[in-house]
């Protein structure tokens, strides 16, 4: 008998460009907490996608109880004593817990003897059973819809309880819980340990991990990097494991000058109480500010709030001493913001529609003749000068935008935003998914644009760009900024040390 | 060499027309086969006949290609159709037609007519437009509902009877052509239908409006964050379709010498069905005017081989709805194919 419930040895995924998973492994006890831990993009969820069966992993390992095993798919994951809480939770909200819990498995009886139908008293008897399990006290015939975030998580643990799991993966549990809630969360955990069930905990939260964990591996760069009993470590020195990187010369050198104060937000506070709020910065002409911080930091929301995509309840935005009235991004835009969204495929780009279609989207009033038709000639210039500047791959203007490369579409939406010629630009996540080769271009781009007095916001989740590039950085936890760092002392330990204070 | 090379070229594009439109090119063949079979197919009047019912399905189709291109659709233009022949057509009546529908009015200038039919039209394409941006409705169940409260309003309006006894120049002036009678002409409704075309391709390719609707049809957000006013765009669509069927529906009356609240039933599906054989996408952000006018003059070329062939015309609709099916399922072939 293994020491070990479930290990994953030596394993490496590789995607297109880099490698997600580079020989990690992780090693969990039956009864104990495992705290996974990593920058974003460190491979964590990677590595728990590889274990239950949604990736296939190129090379390595899974053994439980010492013996070697192959997990196919989830369903094959939850019949070996898998289970898994997603960040995301995805439950179906018009149904009832009971539904909810038993989806795809439901407990059937045979109607006059031969019509198979889902036995609803014993479903219902089962989830009831399940919800105690958990310290929940609703209705199992409650519809889901009806319920808090922590009661639908409950509901979510429940379900992976029912499967009688050996070993239960948590990612990011307590992203969207109040205080008295993650205590009831980990009550349950603790009850789920007394029954020697292994429980691999992804957070970012310190406190949290030094509170509740028994062990903790840390990966960085699709890595491993090592495991430790919790009790021997700090929130210093697991910052240090999580971030120790050299930085390269990746980053074009920076000639821009800030200038004087031209954009300021005071007071900023979001319509959801657990987005952003009273949010206060400023930015100066030919600034390059970095915004840094984890996911779920709330930056991405932060910043479509400004610019009009989402609501907010109070606060103010000030343009050259003028405050704006922003209600959807054409009244952004029509005073100079420009905002380059997070999601390229989603937000970003039409796919179907042509090159010079998705360049010239917001900025068509500049080429008009007469007031109202579209000069072609002055369209087909539009792009002929970006795909010169911006070096663009593409056959012909007329190119539908979603046959080019990631990088190519994203230097179309630069330049969608450049014709409007802004003053502010917003730039979020500009470099993700994006190769090595064409980010130095867009790096470059972007230089440029703050030398010549253009005013740059850059939400980047990559620690090195955000040093890189940053004349200062903002950094931000759970929807309140925590501190703002110069950019020549930046450092990814003192990054890392405000984007966790959590409070 | 270089002759050959662009022959190859020439041919290899003529086959990726064919095979990219097999509808459309299956139909002229067989257009042709039932040309040399049956007599009087390739007649002057035969052409005329189809340039005409063509050309008043044109505008319909027009109208809701706006709605379908950015992933909408309007199932309430046929009824549209029928609410504005029934006005124009009441309005229309002789001042010293016995059965006049409206007595307490006197008889009207037919181009004045031609202007409240219009205005009627904008109302519904605006309530319509408001419906969907304003309560979010699906333009699916929207135009649904709609369609239902148009043919209501009509049929009481009409009295559920046929409206006839129009004034001469109203049906001569609409059903008028140029050429002799007997060898080649073209009926005005050519012409009408040659503006809009020419109108709507200049909005479709040269102005900002048609700009916005490719954008919302290719993504909607996107448009949104680029600084498209996508509600106002898409209320404009729904009230441009809505203008549309009005014209469509004051021709067809005089057309037909008569109205009735019935009339233009069942349009919509030939308009959506024209567009969708001429390339309009169901997926959204793509169809061209010149793609519409085949589809629907394809259409139109169905329904008179099928009269020329002399089938029971109870199967007419089997066969166009054969013909939806079929154009909607290689259209989405395409897209499914590069996922």
């Amino acid at each position: 008998m293994s020491e070990y419930v479930l290990e994953m040895i030596d394993v490496s995924k590789p995607f297109p460009g880099v490698k997600a998973l580079d020989h990690a492994q992780l090693k969990l006890r039956p009864g104990r907490v495992h705290a996974l831990m990593g920058e974003n993009g460190a491979g964590k969820s990677t590595l728990m996608k590889c274990m239950f069966g949604i990736y296939k992993m190129d090379q390595g390992q899974i053994r439980i109880d010492g013996q070697p095993v192959t997990v196919s798919d989830p369903m094959d994951a939850l019949h070996k004593g898998i289970a898994m809480v997603h960040q995301e939770l995805q439950p179906i909200p018009a149904r009832t817990v009971g539904e909810n819990i038993f989806l795809g498995r439901y407990p059937m009886k045979k109607l006059l003897g031969f019509i198979p139908v889902i036995d609803h008293k014993k479903m219902y008897e089962d989830t009831a059973g399940l919800l105690k399990k958990v310290r929940m006290h609703f209705d199992p015939r409650q519809k889901v819809g009806e319920l808090s975030v922590s009661q639908m998580q409950s509901v979510e643990i429940a379900k992976a309880v029912s499967a009688n799991c050996r070993v239960l993966i948590l990612d990011e549990p307590t992203s969207s819980l109040t205080a008295n809630e993650v205590d009831a969360l980990f009550r349950i955990i603790e009850d789920l340990k007394a029954e020697n069930v292994a429980i691999v905990y992804i957070s970012h939260k310190m406190d949290e991990i030094l509170r509740i964990s028994d062990d903790v591996t840390i990966m960085r760069d699709g890595c491993y990097i090592g495991t430790w009993e919790a009790k021997e470590l700090t929130t210093d020195k697991i910052i240090t494991q999580m971030v120790g990187r050299e930085l390269t010369n990746l980053y074009p050198k920076r000639m821009n000058v800030p200038g004087e104060v031209v954009f300021e937000v005071k007071n900023f506070t979001s319509i959801n109480p657990r987005s952003f709020r009273n949010v206060s910065f400023e930015l100066r002409k030919g600034e390059i500010l970095g915004v840094g911080g984890l996911v779920g930091a709330q930056r991405t929301e932060l910043m479509e709030g400004l610019f009009g995509i989402r609501s907010h309840t109070t606060g103010q935005i000030f343009y050259k001493g003028k405050e704006l009235r922003i209600a959807r991004p054409k009244d952004a835009i029509d005073q100079g913001i420009a905002m380059l969204t997070e999601d390229r495929r989603g937000s970003g780009i039409m796919g179907v529609l042509s090159v010079a279609d998705n360049i010239s989207i917001s900025s068509l009033s500049k080429y008009l003749d007469y007031g109202f038709a579209i000069n072609g000639a002055k369209v087909e210039k539009l792009v002929q000068d970006n795909v010169e500047k911006m070096n663009i791959k593409t056959p012909s203007s007329k190119t539908q935008i979603k046959s080019l490369s990631g990088g190519n579409q994203q230097k179309v939406l630069v330049g969608r935003w450049l014709a409007n010629d802004p003053d502010v630009l917003i730039l979020d996540e500009l470099t993700r998914g994006i190769d090595v080769g064409a980010k130095y271009e867009i790096y470059c781009i972007i230089e440029e644009l703050a030398r010549e007095g253009k005013s740059i916001i850059m939400i980047s989740s990559e620690m090195s760009e955000l040093i890189g590039m940053s004349d200062r950085i903002m950094v931000m936890c759970d929807g309140r900024v925590t501190g703002f760092i110069d950019g020549q002392q930046a450092t990814q330990e003192n990054i890392m040390a405000l984007a966790t204070q959590f409070e | 060499m270089q002759k050959s090379a662009s022959n190859e070229n020439i041919s290899k594009k003529i086959i990726k027309t064919i095979t990219g439109n097999p509808i459309v090119f299956l139909l002229i063949i067989a257009a042709i086969v039932v040309g040399f079979i049956k007599d009087n197919f390739f007649s002057w009047a035969n052409l005329s006949n189809l340039i005409s019912n063509t050309a008043v399905r044109f505008l319909i189709a027009l109208g809701v290609s706006g709605c379908l291109i950015t992933k909408g659709t309007d199932l309430s233009a046929g009824r549209q159709v029928g609410f504005a022949a029934v006005i124009a057509g009441i309005l229309c009546q002789r001042g010293d037609y016995n059965g006049r529908l409206w007595k307490f009015v006197p008889e009207m200038n037919i181009f004045l007519v031609f202007a409240i039919v219009i205005a009627m039209g904008l109302i519904w394409g605006l309530i319509n437009g408001l419906i969907v941006t304003k309560l979010h409705v699906p333009p699916f169940i929207a135009t649904l509902g709609t369609q239902t409260i148009i043919y209501g309003i009509s049929l009481v309006i009409s009295d559920a009877q046929p409206i006839g006894g129009f004034q001469r120049l109203y049906t001569t002036l609409i059903n008028g052509r140029i050429g002799s009678t007997r060898g080649f002409h073209l009926p005005y409704l050519f012409f009408v239908a040659v503006i809009f075309g020419v109108v709507f391709w200049f909005i479709y390719n040269k102005m900002r409006h048609g700009k916005y609707m490719y954008a919302i049809g290719g993504n909607e957000v996107a448009a949104e964050v680029s600084g498209v006013n996508t509600t106002r765009t898409l209320i404009r669509i729904y009230a441009t379709a809505g203008i549309m069927y009005a014209i469509a529906g004051y021709l067809l009356a005089a057309k037909s010498g008569g109205a009735s609240a019935s009339m233009g039933q069942g349009y919509e599906l030939e308009a959506i069905a024209g567009c969708t054989i001429g390339g309009v996408s169901t997926t959204g952000g793509i169809g061209t005017v010149p793609g519409i006018l085949v589809g629907v003059l394809v259409f139109e070329l169905l329904k008179i081989i099928l009269q020329f062939l002399g089938v029971n015309p109870y199967y007419n609709y089997v066969v166009q709805g054969l013909v939806i099916v079929l154009a909607v399922s290689l259209d989405i072939r395409k897209y499914i194919a590069k996922k």
